[in-house]
């Protein structure tokens, strides 16, 4: 590729982003109700925890436990629901054809999802953890805000790119996939430790749950802001995080790009309702 | 580059189901389209139309042959042919509903990496074209069903392609709108002569009045391709006999009578009455088919012998109606 092209190239594909994260943060904006909705009635299952954390008498930092991972489940669903069944939605509504005949990069039009999701879901778990500290009165710890920020950013990535491999079965599978994000949904709730530190589970479920980066994310941000510890504490975390990272975005890429290829040759690429 | 938009030979099979064999979507289809044409690939429902547009446009891949466009193989150079092309499908209404019509504009226009300037220029020129113009502001979902279908043409030249495809374009607007978008087209063409359009259609009149050449496309192969005055001019030592009856039935059994060399018609539900076109390779055989015609107790209420049109061709090519 010569520089010329590779600067038109790079310069698509950087518009393409950010054109499709204003879309999903202008959208998300023109019909804020889910800003309510995806809000309380989480919380109405978070306060079932806390309560049962009361009841039980537990430490009182639990309720930040159930909290904090009440808001990290907002990026979850969002990974899960939003990012890996958008290829299929934009099949259903027509867009997929222009964007696959457009001489753009799948990768660039899924970032520009994900950080527009992220945009709009961070929105979302700061008015859980609002909530969390006007109702329940969780105090936080912030010992190490950089470390909480590279720890957060880096489980963004693993996530969001684990939705772009996600996303890579749904463009070739459309509606039959929604059966994997079913399977996983409750799962990784329990396994990642969304609701109880995951050090509670039995070691070889442990061992099951390290395979899921948001495991880590949730244990090192949990540590550093519940708990006060810093950087140094969670320095593994980062290392897995980061590593995560890498492979998933990797395989994000090689998925997308084999699955498209397999959805031409089998002329399922904009095949709809299956 | 002598050619546009060029087809080897190609053929697309798809796998039915599991256990139920294969249809045979393209077969051998080899067609040559110079820079500068606006050719029409015209058949009916299933013929191949869409499956060939995909297969130029990088959505599908042929089974067998090879495709080019703008000198770039379909299958190996996919990034070079989509920076040049675009596509229309008709009735497709892509775009976001919370986003306003000039947002979709500016949306679509990112990914061909245009400036902001650049793309307002065209949004604007584009919108006036297909109507759109006071509509700038307005969230597509709250545009009617044929508006979203104009914005859909307005994204299509969003890039100002060098090759656009365009699959059936006017299918279900409005015949204002649909004049409108063909005129479009046209001036497109006309005031810019390095473009190339290869637009499909089942509207033998959009295919007569736009394209500079007709490929004739059925069950998968193409029966016949030239321009639509020579391909008239194949039918012109035969005889079109249009008849207007009453009633309605199945008059497939005429094309049995020696001389017809093809029949169609439609039924009016309104009247009650049935036009038939009849294509006559003998004159002689006239008589037959109004004697089979009112011994099947029908009443003919005229009969006119009309200049040829691209639907007698294809009724003469393939034996029956684009219906």
């Amino acid at each position: 590729m010569t520089a010329p092209v590779l600067s038109s190239y790079m310069e698509r594909n950087l518009r393409t982003v950010v054109a499709r994260t204003y879309v999903r943060v202008v959208g998300g904006f023109r019909e804020p109700s889910w800003l309510i909705w995806d809000t309380i009635l989480p919380m109405l299952s978070l306060s079932a925890y806390i309560y049962v954390y009361k009841v039980m008498n537990a430490p009182r930092e639990f309720t930040g436990f159930v909290i904090l991972g009440g808001a990290m489940i907002s990026f979850w669903l969002n990974v899960l629901w939003s990012m890996a069944a958008n290829l299929y939605w934009e099949k259903e509504i027509g867009n997929l054809e222009p964007f696959l005949i457009a001489p753009i990069s799948r990768m660039a039009m899924l970032m520009g999802l994900a950080i527009g999701g992220i945009f709009n879901t961070t929105i979302r778990a700061l008015g859980i953890v609002v909530a969390g500290i006007l109702i329940f009165q969780v105090e936080f710890l912030v010992g190490d805000a950089f470390a909480a920020l590279i720890v957060f950013v880096l489980t963004m990535i693993a996530l969001y790119s684990l939705g772009m491999v996600f996303a890579s079965l749904f463009l070739m599978y459309g509606r039959e996939a929604w059966h994997m994000s079913h399977l996983l949904q409750e799962p990784i709730y329990f396994l990642s430790g969304f609701y109880f530190p995951v050090k509670y589970l039995p070691f070889w479920l442990q061992v099951a749950a390290s395979a899921i980066p948001v495991t880590f994310g949730m244990d090192a941000i949990r540590r550093i802001l519940i708990l006060g510890e810093g950087f140094q504490s969670v320095s593994l975390h980062v290392i897995a995080l980061a590593l995560f990272s890498v492979v998933l975005f990797v395989m994000a890429r090689w998925s997308l790009a084999y699955m498209e290829d397999m959805g031409r040759r089998e002329g399922r690429l904009t095949l709809r309702w299956q | 580059m002598e050619y546009s938009v060029e087809s080897r030979n190609v053929s697309r099979t798809f796998k039915k189901g599991k256990n139920e064999g294969i249809v045979r979507a393209l077969d051998d289809i080899s067609i040559k389209i110079r820079s500068g044409e606006l050719f029409g690939l015209l058949g009916p429902n299933g013929a191949g139309k869409t499956t060939l547009i995909k297969i130029f446009c990088t959505l599908l891949l042929p089974s067998d042959g090879s495709a080019y466009v703008g000198g770039h193989d379909v299958v190996k150079e996919a990034d070079s042919v989509r920076r040049i092309i675009n596509m229309i499908s008709g009735g497709e209404t892509p775009g976001y509903g919370l986003l306003t019509v000039n947002e979709n504009l500016w949306f679509f226009s990112q990914l061909y990496g245009m400036r902001g300037d650049v793309a307002k220029g065209r949004r604007k020129m584009l919108l006036d074209a297909v109507g759109l113009a006071d509509q700038g502001n307005t969230r597509m979902n709250r545009l009617s069903s044929g508006m979203k279908q104009r914005l859909n043409v307005a994204r299509g030249f969003m890039n100002d392609p060098e090759v656009i495809f365009l699959d059936e374009p006017t299918l279900g607007l409005d015949v204002i709108s649909a004049k409108q978008i063909r005129g479009y087209i046209r001036n497109w063409v006309n005031t810019q002569p390095q473009k190339t359009v290869l637009l499909t259609t089942h509207y033998m009149a959009e295919a007569d009045e736009l394209c500079d050449r007709v490929g004739i496309i059925h069950e998968g192969r193409v029966v016949a391709c030239d321009t639509p005055s020579n391909l008239k001019a194949t039918v012109k030592n035969k005889t079109v006999f249009q008849f207007k009856v009453t009633g309605s039935g199945d008059y497939g059994k005429l094309s049995s009578i020696k001389g017809v060399a093809g029949l169609s018609w439609t039924h009016h539900i309104e009247s009650d009455t049935s036009t038939l076109k009849v294509v006559l390779a003998d004159q002689a055989s006239a008589s037959e088919v109004e004697s089979a015609l009112t011994g099947s107790g029908s009443r003919i209420l005229s009969a006119e012998t009309p200049e040829p049109t691209l639907e007698d061709v294809f009724i003469h090519l393939v034996g029956k109606g684009l219906q």
